[in-house]
């Protein structure tokens, strides 16, 4: 007997991690386990809080979506190849998420007890899973017990530094050295030149009582306060501050900004009243924290010139990579990221600011405008800016733009300083056409409005995701409103900026031709801006101008808004922006693979997973712009 | 019957025991097994079978280690139909005798629903083998995909006599056709596609869905 089955459900594991790495003796007998489970759309397989099943799941064909608490949102969809019920197995506890077929799915259920024997003898299985348990790919809510999950079968030695910083597990020094009261300050001096350590603990009965820090013997000893001849007791800081091991790097950096100390002893339970088993100083903590946003903000808060920011971006950079090798969620990783690139242009602002003679005239704001505008700029690409400025009486005009003329050309060079490209167009506060009072940017926005032939529709395109920088909150809001109202009396203007969003028609043949034929026909780049972001762009602007939304600029944050404002289209809103997601991630991916902007994709370069996702977003781009075709009756204007 | 009855080997007994206890009423609690059948031709008189394969379904679920599939050493041979699924005569794979390949076979069939793409001839070639091993014939309700896919077309694509084929199911529910031609393979993609439909044509009970012929009951929302 044999069975084609089996060898049928191994072919197609091998492709993916951890089954990659089994032998192919090992993946047939643990294929001959599996069960083949077909589910129509909307199954539930397992909800939260329910006991685990003898069995994980591996998606064969189809979608299964992981919801949150209460369903009210997706954390993330499992696609072919994908693994997920398996953390709740391996830590012996009940499901903490639901998971729901997005579509049709045909599922492998692998029995946990036939697939555990591999855990404990194949490394590189038992790496995979920590690892993938460690960055939460597939279960971001189970934090509590990431990295330690299979303590014993893989040694400590696996890298933290790559955790988000908040859940980060301290590396302490476990050599302390340590001596009694009556040691004299000399000779601890010389043991801690000799050690090239920081600070010294003080021992009685071997429990922790007292430390001495540099900083002691400046202020004690240097100043002459206390005799070089002192003991231990007569200075030092007493009783110390302990805590227990098992803490997290954030936890540790509030126990010293709490007590104002720069260490800390971590005992075996926590209280003076056991042994030090390590210690902690604020120098360990800032090694550990390398490239964590924390430390970058602070240092481009610091910075004292452009030029000190620039090192400062790659450590963004290297940031962004490290989160998008372990699969941190998009929006996550785009907000974290978006924040950093906000200080970096703040700071460039205010570095600005202080090279001009005087101070503003007036009240002001610096817009950022496309993808910087809409939070989903990931990697460098061009600056399209604004500057916008309070009215001022027709006299102080001229004047008025031209200060901040000159500021917005210190900025826009500061920015290129940084690593933001000119903008071709010269769309930049630098250019008097985008320089302007509050009803100056009025009068322009209601001409386009108005009257929008195809330029008029680019630049409000490019315009109208604008967010502010910095500067005047409510000079934005002003516009922001002014745009709404405008839009609302010229409701043609809609039918205008739905045609352009429907401009790149969904790229679902290309593509689906490119899957079937496989064998490299299609040569080109895909161009992944134009014919896949864009349209879902697009899509979101004219749906939230429309809803008069203001003060959302992120794409799939419209789309969250328009799901909550239309229930029964909640399913595809929300499947364009987990596309959005989805997108943006890829672009950043190849942008950081290439060093390029990330536009243009090598389809062939893509293996077969990717593509799958791809292919997944473009069914969703044909659907919104079905709807936007319909809704704002796009025809009549074409 | 009873005289007949002690003659029957015990494989048979067991067979035959399995159907004491009825079906379920629910679709999901029933228990389907999917089986094709690669043979020397389509007479049902002189053509062989040169293997079976087969599969349960119960409640959507596969289990790969219930699947089978064995080659049958036959001593009338055609060589004609070779070139379709490649089962040669003196092949490399173990050959098991027809009685060996028939108890197999029932004992995963039990008293399941038996469920193949044109089933009738599989089940004809299938109360041939038995009859010429001197048993009786297949007990199981049957199911058709070929009939069923029917139903769950739009009139105007529906074939009389429901003449549709594997490879027409294949591209329409996108089903790979790995291991099409052997028997196991294409009983894989029978289940895959019968789950399908079943999917489409949610009937409310096994009744219905065994019901012949008045496919427009399904119709009914």
């Amino acid at each position: 007997m044999k069975n084609t089955i089996s060898y049928r459900i191994a072919d197609f594991l091998k492709r993916y991690p951890p089954f990659s790495n089994l032998l192919g003796v090992q993946l047939e007998t643990l294929s001959e386990e599996v069960s083949i489970i077909y589910k129509e759309k909307g199954h539930t397989i397992f909800s939260i809080d329910e006991s685990a099943h003898p069995q994980f799941y591996v998606v064969h064909k189809g979608a299964v979506a992981l919801w949150n608490l209460a369903e009210k949102s997706v954390l993330d969809i499992c696609d072919e190849g994908d693994i997920f019920g398996l953390r709740p197995l391996m830590a012996n506890e009940n499901y903490r998420l639901t998971a729901k077929t997005e579509e049709e799915t045909i599922l492998y259920a692998i029995p946990i007890e036939k697939f555990k024997p591999y855990i404990r003898e194949n490394r590189r299985v038992a790496d995979f899973l920590v690892e993938s348990f460690a960055s939460n790919t597939r279960n971001p809510y189970d934090k509590s017990n990431r990295g330690q999950l299979l303590g014993d079968v893989v040694p400590s030695s696996t890298n933290h530094s790559n955790q988000l910083l908040d859940l980060q597990p301290v590396d302490y020094s476990q050599n302390i050295e340590s001596v009694s009261t009556e040691t004299t300050i000399k000779t601890i001096a010389q043991r801690m030149t000799s050690k090239r350590i920081g600070a010294m603990l003080i021992e009685k009965d071997g429990l922790p009582i007292g430390i001495i820090t540099d900083k002691d013997l400046r202020n004690q000893i240097a100043t002459g306060e206390y005799p070089i001849t002192s003991k231990a007791k007569n200075i030092m800081s007493s009783p110390v501050i302990t805590y227990p091991t098992k803490l997290t790097l954030t936890q540790a950096q509030m126990a010293m900004m709490k007590s104002n100390i720069s260490h800390l002893i971590l005992t075996k339970d926590g209280t003076v009243n056991t042994k030090a088993v390590g210690i902690l100083s604020k120098h360990d903590i800032m090694l550990s924290l390398g490239n964590n946003p924390a430390a970058l903000v602070k240092a481009v808060k610091r910075s004292a010139t452009v030029e000190e920011i620039k090192p400062l971006r790659k450590g963004v950079m290297n940031l962004l990579r490290g989160y998008l090798d372990q699969h941190i969620p998009m929006a996550l990783t785009s907000k974290i990221i978006s924040e950093l690139n906000d200080v970096c242009i703040k700071r460039t602002v205010e570095l600005s600011l202080q090279q001009m003679d005087t101070k503003p005239p007036t009240k002001f704001a610096w817009l950022a405008m496309g993808s910087q505008g809409r939070s989903e700029q990931l990697l460098h690409t061009d600056q399209d800016n604004a500057l916008l400025f309070e009215d001022v009486p027709d006299s102080e005009y001229e004047q008025t733009r031209g200060y901040f003329l000159e500021l917005a050309s210190l900025i826009t060079k500061g920015l290129h300083t940084i690593g933001y490209e000119f903008c071709p167009a010269d769309m930049m506060g630098s250019n008097p056409k985008w320089c302007q009072s509050l009803s100056g940017f009025k009068k322009m926005t209601t001409t386009w409005i108005a009257s929008p032939g195809p330029e008029e529709v680019l630049l409000s395109s490019i315009f109208f995701d604008y967010s502010r920088a910095y500067g005047d909150k409510e000079l934005v809001t002003k516009l922001s409103k002014h745009i709404f109202n405008t839009v609302e009396k010229y409701p043609i203007f809609l039918s205008h900026l739905g045609g352009s969003a429907l401009m790149n028609p969904s790229p679902t043949g290309f593509f689906r031709q490119f899957l079937v034929e496989q064998d490299g026909e299609h040569k080109d780049f895909f161009d992944i801006k134009q014919r896949a972001l864009m349209p879902l762009v697009d899509a979101a602007r004219v749906l939230i101008l429309s809803k008069n939304v203001p003060d959302i600029s992120n794409t799939w944050e419209r789309y969250e808004k328009m799901a909550e404002l239309e229930p029964n289209n909640k399913e595809l809103f929300l499947a364009c922006g987990y596309a959005t997601k989805a997108l943006l991630r890829f672009r950043t991916k190849q942008g950081l693979l290439n060093k390029d902007s990330g536009r243009y994709i090598n389809l062939e370069a893509l293996n077969k997973e990717e593509k799958m996702k791809l292919k997944r977003t473009f069914k969703t781009i044909k659907e919104i712009q079905e709807v936007i075709n319909i809704r704002f009756m796009v025809s009549r204007v074409r | 019957m009873a005289s007949k009855k002690v003659t029957t080997p015990e494989f048979w007994n067991e067979y035959h025991a399995s159907f004491e206890q009825g079906l379920p009423s629910s679709v999901k609690e029933t228990s389907f097994v999917v089986l094709d059948t690669e043979t020397t031709g389509f007479d049902l008189k002189n053509d062989r079978i040169l293997s079976i394969g087969a599969l349960r379904i119960q409640d959507g679920t596969i289990k790969a280690k219930e699947a089978f599939e064995v080659f049958l050493d036959q001593t009338t041979f055609d060589g004609r139909t070779v070139e379709i699924h490649g089962i040669l005569k003196k092949g490399k794979t173990t050959k098991i005798s027809e009685v060996e390949g028939l108890k197999v076979l029932l004992h995963l069939l039990k008293n399941a629903v038996l469920v193949a793409h044109h089933v009738g001839f599989d089940v004809g070639m299938i109360n041939a083998a038995l009859k010429r091993n001197g048993l009786p014939k297949l007990m199981n309700k049957e199911l058709d995909t070929a009939i069923l896919y029917n139903k769950i077309l739009p009139r105007s694509k529906r074939k009389t006599e429901g003449h549709h084929s594997l490879d027409e199911l294949c591209a329409h529910f996108n089903i790979s056709k790995t291991d099409r031609h052997t028997a196991l393979g294409d009983a894989y993609i029978t289940a895959i596609a019968f789950l399908r439909i079943l999917e489409k044509l949610k009937p409310v009970s096994l009744e219905k869905l065994l019901k012949k012929d008045r496919f427009w009951e399904f119709w009914k929302y």
